[in-house]
């Protein structure tokens, strides 16, 4: 359900059943979609609303609040020059959502940063491996209660 | 001690018998010869690489057959830190992540604070941006074309471009002190007013470097063995770049015209008049002459930002944000007061987030950046464009030669900083 005052925004509108709520801030419009149904939500930006790109595919860690993870999709379209941020957020036990590399392959390395840096598995993913820290790293560094020296020494 | 005639340890459970060549055979099906597959490591440490990249490929003969791109190697933890330092300290940190295009990285970080601030630049600050910023591509694409030719085979052509190089590190030396990691740019503007006599410099080099420009493409571009080693090499479809994260001159080299300084103008690009250079071959010589023609529309830009630099303040009128002049600051207390505040606290930056994304020499770089209304990031996360380019690699080169994967590693341009932050 996005709020009240967006849906007069046609992008916002789109995605009004699978949304749990939107805003407009800074010239950008955020989607917040209900981690279920995130793989629908991507394909039916890509398909219906024609943003072939995927920029990015981040994490933001806001412990101590639940859900503690925000995943955050960043689109373009091209021919139209809209960007849009979608995001679905995570709780922090066992954190788990559905990888969109089924919609978008560049997400591929994009989601094995996410998991590497804050643990957060993606189902169905191809290859889900560390990319950034070795092979043999425990821990996930991007997330807020690891401390910015480090855990190793 | 164990015999050394036991083939065990000899062969290290190697082909011994009839059934077993028979078996292997069998399992490495597909290839020509029916002989294994060898998987070689084109190590982290390699000169063609462009920087720590780790690539195995596993080959038969000469043909790649799989590629797997390992990265990682230089990752610093700097998103990590952005979020430990005042979003001013930031901005040394973003130098270093691309670090051929150092004022491209200040850019966008300043962009993106900027937003958040709803700060206005004044026309000095953006158009000195703008002229940086386009001597920043230059020195990128200069340091992007020596190292793809010396990697071809073309040595003379890296020491021209370095020497062109030469003069634009000393521009940045002028400017910022700096020749490298300028961090020129700052939130609120530039770090220090003009330096005296730079429009000498500036136009000195202007007025060189479109005969030098030729002087490339004459060694290398009706070159038959620059030709025959690009010609036709490092084909990717459009589709699948796009898909994959691709951005930058790749695209522009397959046909599609698309650059963030024409398509969503900043720092008041739009009143530039330059244009954007497309080629339809997608192959490494079309993106060889993509940049090379781009290096030639920056320096039209860089002529129009030094005939038409507008007079007046290098910073925004913002006395909490951008540190106060240093005369000021030595005579008169509120000055002082703002300076110390400024360097000590820091300022702070409403609550939001916003995704800030500018042309750099590689594609897209985009910095998005997560308030929470206190002096320090929450979160800013770097989206590198040779993250997205390196996804496409395997596309590449699977089913060519090695000899095509250097020259298709040079036409992608990566940078590793930009990839592993």
């Amino acid at each position: 359900m996005i709020p009240e005052d967006l849906r007069t925004n046609p992008l916002a509108a789109a995605f009004d059943d699978l949304a749990t709520t939107a805003k407009f801030a800074f010239d950008e419009l955020t989607v917040e979609i209900a981690p279920a149904h995130i793989v629908a939500a991507l394909s039916r930006a890509k398909h219906d609303l024609k943003f072939e790109r995927l920029s990015t595919v981040t994490c933001v860690d806001r412990y101590p609040a639940e859900p503690r993870f925000e995943i955050v999709y960043h689109l373009q379209a091209i021919a139209a020059g809209q960007r849009l941020r979608l995001k679905a957020r995570i709780p922090g036990e066992d954190p788990a959502i559905e990888s969109v590399f089924s919609v978008y392959r560049s997400a591929n390395w994009y989601e094995r940063e996410v998991f590497d840096l804050f643990g957060i598995r993606f189902l169905n993913h191809p290859d889900l491996t560390r990319i950034m820290m070795p092979d043999d790293w425990v821990g996930h560094p991007l997330r807020k209660d690891v401390p910015v020296t480090g855990t190793r020494y | 001690m164990s015999d050394p005639t036991d083939s065990a340890v000899l062969t290290d459970g190697g082909i011994t018998s009839e059934d077993e060549v028979q078996q292997d055979y069998e399992r490495h099906e597909g290839t020509k010869s029916g002989t294994r597959s060898m998987v070689l490591n084109m190590g982290p440490q390699h000169p063609s690489t462009h920087g720590v990249l780790r690539l195995l490929l596993e080959l038969d003969g000469e043909t790649i057959l799989k590629a797997a791109p390992d990265i990682g190697y230089l990752h610093t933890g700097i998103e990590k830190e952005f979020e430990v330092k005042t979003y001013q300290q930031g901005v040394t940190l973003t130098d270093r992540i691309d670090y051929l295009a150092p004022l491209s990285n200040n850019l966008v970080y300043c962009l993106a604070a900027e937003k958040l601030l709803d700060l206005e630049i004044p026309p000095l600050a953006q158009w000195t941006r703008v002229m940086l910023a386009e001597f920043t591509r230059l020195n990128s694409h200069l340091v992007w074309l020596g190292t793809h030719a010396i990697d071809i085979g073309a040595m003379s052509v890296f020491l021209y471009c370095f020497r062109e190089r030469e003069e634009i590190l000393r521009v940045f030396e002028m400017f910022s002190g700096q020749r490298m990691m300028t961090s020129y740019f700052r939130i609120g503007g530039l770090a220090l007013p003009h330096p005296r006599g730079w429009q000498k410099r500036v136009k000195d080099f202007v007025e060189i470097f479109a005969s030098r420009v030729d002087e490339y493409e004459e060694l290398l571009t009706n070159n038959r063995i620059w030709t025959g080693r690009t010609k036709g090499i490092g084909y990717i479809p459009l589709e699948d770049m796009i898909d994959l994260g691709v951005t930058g001159p790749m695209l522009r080299a397959a046909g599609l015209k698309i650059d963030i300084r024409k398509d969503a103008p900043y720092s008041s690009y739009e009143k530039f008049d330059f244009e954007v250079p497309t080629r339809t071959e997608n192959d490494v010589f079309a993106r060889y002459m993509v940049r090379i023609d781009e290096m030639r529309q920056s320096l039209r830009i860089i002529k129009q930002a030094l005939e038409g630099m507008p007079s007046g303040s290098h910073q925004a009128d913002a006395p909490g944000i951008v540190l106060p002049d240093r005369e000021k600051m030595k005579t008169q207390m509120e000055s002082l007061i703002f300076h110390f505040k400024i360097v000590t606290e820091g300022f702070r930056v409403p609550e939001g987030e916003v995704y800030q994304a500018i042309e750099s020499p590689r594609g897209e770089v985009g910095c998005y950046m997560v308030s929470d209304g206190t002096q320090k990031p929450y979160r800013v996360h770097w989206r590198g464009p040779s993250f997205g380019n390196l996804q496409a690699i395997p596309k590449m080169i699977e089913g060519t030669l090695i000899a095509d994967v250097i020259a298709g590693l040079g036409s992608m341009d990566f940078v590793l900083g930009d990839t592993d932050r």
